[in-house]
Formats: structure tokens, C-alpha cells, sequence
């Protein structure tokens, strides 16, 4: 049975997390769930917005929420935690009367309520189920060692974001199993990477991903997986500036969940996207003896 | 342990906190728990559990101009793990829009890097990273800490050069255009 759900990329998917967009999209192609992107979907605000002001931040948020009611859906997907933190606070907000009428003073189309949101991570392990993935597998991940890392706003702040478990999430882990890895508990699973600091306060960041780092090559992982944009890029992107600043020479691969499912799903380089990580994941695949010489 | 000196309570501060972020801050008994969790406690000037006692006896100037609300990133484990089920995070959210509101940013360049992502938004109605990034060098001044990263990141493609807008980048203007109306009101 195929799924149809509205689907919310989010900015970055558009540019420095290209390759999540291309492996997410690729990944729900293979497992048959239909993703209807919103027609001419605009950012959510992001932390920014919540952060200067809530009417603000949902009104952002809820042109999008309209523009998926519009087309019949009651659900969004989307791979970004920050966008759906900020698309489901929007909907629980705006459950009140009054701040929902403040924020449609906002809008040229009022939202109406009732449109949920889900991480693409809730719908795979959810709707479509560890099964129907077992299934897909071609080339099972037997022989690489990883880490989940779910950043702090995927399940948090429980109430609002209602799936899996908000100190000890197992989503991920049990889709990474599900896929043929080897999965090693990782106890920081929902630390804090130090989110935006990475331009105004770099220390921050080097700090908290240095940590994370630090504890993951004491686990004697291959690789640490992540399913966000700004998680994946203070760990992958900065990686070298953390070492710098902690005197450490980290060179461990960060992948997506979605790159290694498109992995033991055989899809293809170009979804899989392994070419756009920085640090280089040839050791990490050789493991599984799919190093790939065209990233060396 | 650091120690504050306190000045005359300021109850219309404990009260605008307590009616924006609809939380009730008396429930707060200082467990400390918001603070062991918090992520940012080593940058923190005032830690949030500190934050939440000033606010409760009225301490509006040393909390508005406390470096920790700028620095907070939202990332909701004090607001999860507060036995008294405060929305801590919602506070801290709070009382950084106030001290915005009365002019403050103590830390200049996360307000800055703020207001540039949002300028991005409104001007094209998606982030674009790029030119988010030029802006932010532009008004601060400074040389883009990052640039060491061009190299490694220009070459995967990942930074498109020109701007993507929508087409509903208009739409998105007037939800910035009505929010400052309705700001000034
Ligand atoms: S939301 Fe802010 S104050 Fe609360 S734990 Fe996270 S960083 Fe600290
Ligand atoms: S966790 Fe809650 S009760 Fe404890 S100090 Fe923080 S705000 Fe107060």
C-alpha cells in the first residue's frame, strides 16, 4: 500500500543538506510513500524567528500548514527537526483562539487548524514500518559500526512533539538494525551540537560537537548518523575546525539515516549523495565493502 | 557559585514574564534541574535556574541584560525535565523578546546573525544561505570566521550562488510588513 503525504523540504535541503533531501526523497520512493511537495513552500523562520517573536514564527510556519490543508493533506512530512519543532509548535499554539487569530492578521490566507506535522524519520518507522524496509534491503550494512545521534529538538518538548522516547529514542537505531548495522547506544542520542552558534559564537559549537565526537570515537564507531541539517554539518562541516579547537583528530564519516538506507537499498550515487559529506566515508563503507573510489 | 547582588523587586517584571510566557514561576523551587541539563552552562554568565529566581524576585535589569538568553538555543531540555513542568525554554524565548523590545542585546553578533537570517527570509521567502552569510559579515564587520570552510564546501555544490526565491516572496513580505505594524501599534 503507497502513502501519500504532503512534504515540507525545508531551506537547507535546497543547499547545504542537499544530499538528505536527495537520499530522503529517494529512500520514500523506494518504500513506495509519495511525498506532494507544498507548491511554493517558504521557510518556517527556523530558531530566528521563535526567538525575535511566536506570532511571528507561526505565522511563517502556518502559511505553509494552509498551503498543505489547500491541497486536502492533514499530514506534512518533513526530514528537518528544526522544521518540524517550529511546524508543530505553530499547529499546538494556535489551538488557542487568540494567538491563532493574532498570528492570521499576519497571513493573506487565514490557517484553519488541524494539519499535523511528522519527522520523514516518524512516517518510516511508523507508516511504512521496519518490515516492509527489512524488505527493500539488497546489500545488508553487516560490518558497520554506528552511533544514532538525534540532536535535542526532535522528540522534545514531549507534549508537542509525540513520537518516541524523549531521553532514550530508539527510532533511528532500530531502523539502522533494520538495514543490517551495527548499532552501538550512544549515550548524548539527545545532546545539544550547539544548533546555530557556529557562525556568531564558534566555541560553542566546537565544544558540544567536540564532546559528542569524543565520545562516539570511544565507542570505536565507524560512523555517527544523524537526521539533521544543522547536526550533520557542526559535526561533518566543522569537523576540522573542532579538531583545531580541541586538539583532536577526529576523521569520522556523519552520515544521514537516509544516505545509508539508499545505501543498502542499492539506489543510486546520486541519491545516495555520499559525495557531498566532507569528511571522506571511504574507510566507514569499505567496511561494508562498498568504498567507493570516484569519493576518495 | 556565583552570587548576585539583588536590587529592589521589580514585580511588573515577574508579571510580564509570567503573562507573556503563560508559565507560573512561583512554582519554581529551585531544584536546579533546568541548569544540570542545560547544554549551554558553560557559556552561560547566569545560569537558567539563577534566571528563573531573578525573574521571580523582580530583577528586570540584571535578567534583560544577562548574556545567557541570547545564548540559549532552544533546545528544550530544561523545559522537558522541570518537575514542576515550567516551559523554561519558553521563558528564556520570552525574556529575549522583551530585552529585544527594550533595545538590549548583550550579545551583539547572535542578534545580528538573527536579523540577517530573517532578512533573508523576507527578502526572498526561503534562507539563502549564501547571501545570509554576506550580510552577516557585512554588518558585523567582520571577516567571516568560516572562511576556511569555502574550500571544503564550494566544490560539493552545496552553496548555490544566486538566490532562489518564491513565488509567493510578497505574501511573505507583508507577514514581516504587518507583524512591524502591528508591533508599533
Ligand atoms: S533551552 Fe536554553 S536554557 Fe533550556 S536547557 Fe536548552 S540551552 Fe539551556
Ligand atoms: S527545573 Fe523547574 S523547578 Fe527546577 S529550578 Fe529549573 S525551573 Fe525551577
Amino acid at each position: 500500500m503507497s502513502i501519500r503525504i504532503s512534504y515540507y523540504p525545508g531551506c537547507s535541503g535546497k543547499g547545504t543538506s542537499s544530499e538528505y533531501e536527495t537520499s530522503t526523497t529517494g529512500v520514500c520512493q523506494a518504500l513506495d510513500v509519495d511525498l506532494v511537495e507544498i507548491p511554493d513552500w517558504s521557510c518556517c523562520g527556523s530558531t530566528p524567528a521563535h526567538t525575535v517573536n511566536h506570532v511571528l514564527s507561526s505565522a511563517l510556519s502556518a502559511r505553509n500548514l494552509t498551503l498543505a490543508e489547500q491541497e486536502g493533506f492533514d499530514t506534512v512530512t518533513t526530514p528537518c527537526p528544526s522544521c518540524l519543532s517550529n511546524l508543530k509548535i505553530a499547529e499546538h499554539k494556535m489551538r488557542k483562539e487568540s494567538f491563532r487569530e493574532a498570528v492570521n492578521e499576519l497571513l493573506d490566507q487565514p490557517y484553519g487548524g488541524g494539519v499535523d506535522t511528522k519527522s520523514v524519520l516518524q512516517v518510516l518507522v511508523e507508516n511504512v514500518g521496519l518490515d516492509k524496509v527489512r524488505e527493500r534491503v539488497k546489500t545488508p550494512l553487516e560490518g558497520l559500526k554506528v552511533a544514532c545521534y538525534y540532536g535535542c529538538i526532535m522528540n522534545r518538548p514531549p507534549e508537542v512533539m509525540d513520537f518516541d522516547d524523549h531521553e532514550h529514542p530508539m527510532a533511528m537505531d532500530n531502523l539502522m538494525e533494520a538495514i543490517g548495522a551495527e548499532v552501538i547506544p550512544f549515550p548524548l542520542k539527545v545532546e545539544c551540537c550547539g544548533a546555530s552558534f557556529g557562525i556568531p559564537q564558534q566555541n560553542i559549537v566546537t565544544t558540544l560537537s567536540g564532546k559528542l565526537l569524543e565520545v562516539a570515537k570511544g565507542l570505536g564507531v565507524d560512523a555517527l548518523v544523524t537526521a539533521c541539517p544543522l547536526c550533520q554539518m557542526n559535526l561533518d562541516l566543522r569537523q576540522g575546525q573542532i579538531n583545531a579547537a580541541q586538539g583532536t583528530q577526529h576523521s569520522l564519516p556523519i552520515f544521514y539515516f537516509t544516505q545509508l538506507m539508499a545505501k543498502a537499498f542499492d539506489l543510486s550515487d546520486a541519491v545516495q549523495g555520499m559525495k557531498r559529506l566532507i569528511v571522506n566515508p571511504q574507510k566507514a563503507l569499505a567496511k561494508i565493502g562498498q568504498a567507493d573510489k570516484e569519493i576518495a | 557559585m556565583n552570587t548576585y547582588k539583588i536590587t529592589a523587586a521589580d514585580n511588573t517584571f515577574t508579571a510580564e514574564v509570567e503573562k507573556r510566557s503563560g508559565q507560573d514561576l512561583n512554582a519554581c523551587y529551585q531544584c536546579g534541574n533546568c541548569t544540570a541539563g542545560c547544554p549551554f552552562s558553560f557559556a552561560y554568565d547566569i545560569q537558567v535556574s539563577n534566571i528563573m529566581r531573578l525573574v521571580q524576585i523582580g530583577q528586570r535589569d540584571k535578567v534583560l541584560q544577562c548574556h545567557s538568553i541570547w545564548l540559549c538555543a532552544s533546545c528544550q531540555s530544561c523545559t522537558t525535565r522541570c518537575p514542576n513542568n515550567i516551559d523554561v525554554a519558553g521563558v528564556m524565548d520570552h525574556i529575549r523578546h522583551m530585552a529585544r523590545e527594550a533595545g538590549l542585546a548583550t550579545e551583539r553578533k547572535v542578534k545580528v546573525f538573527v536579523d540577517s537570517f530573517l532578512d533573508s527570509v523576507e527578502r526572498h521567502g526561503r534562507v539563502y544561505e549564501m547571501g545570509l552569510m554576506v550580510s552577516y559579515m557585512a554588518k558585523t564587520g567582520r571577516v567571516f570566521t568560516d572562511v576556511e570552510l569555502a574550500p571544503k564546501v564550494l566544490p560539493k555544490g552545496k552553496l548555490p550562488l544566486k538566490p532562489h526565491s518564491i513565488k509567493g516572496k510578497e505574501q511573505i513580505a507583508a507577514i514581516f510588513k504587518r507583524f512591524r505594524e502591528v508591533k508599533s501599534k
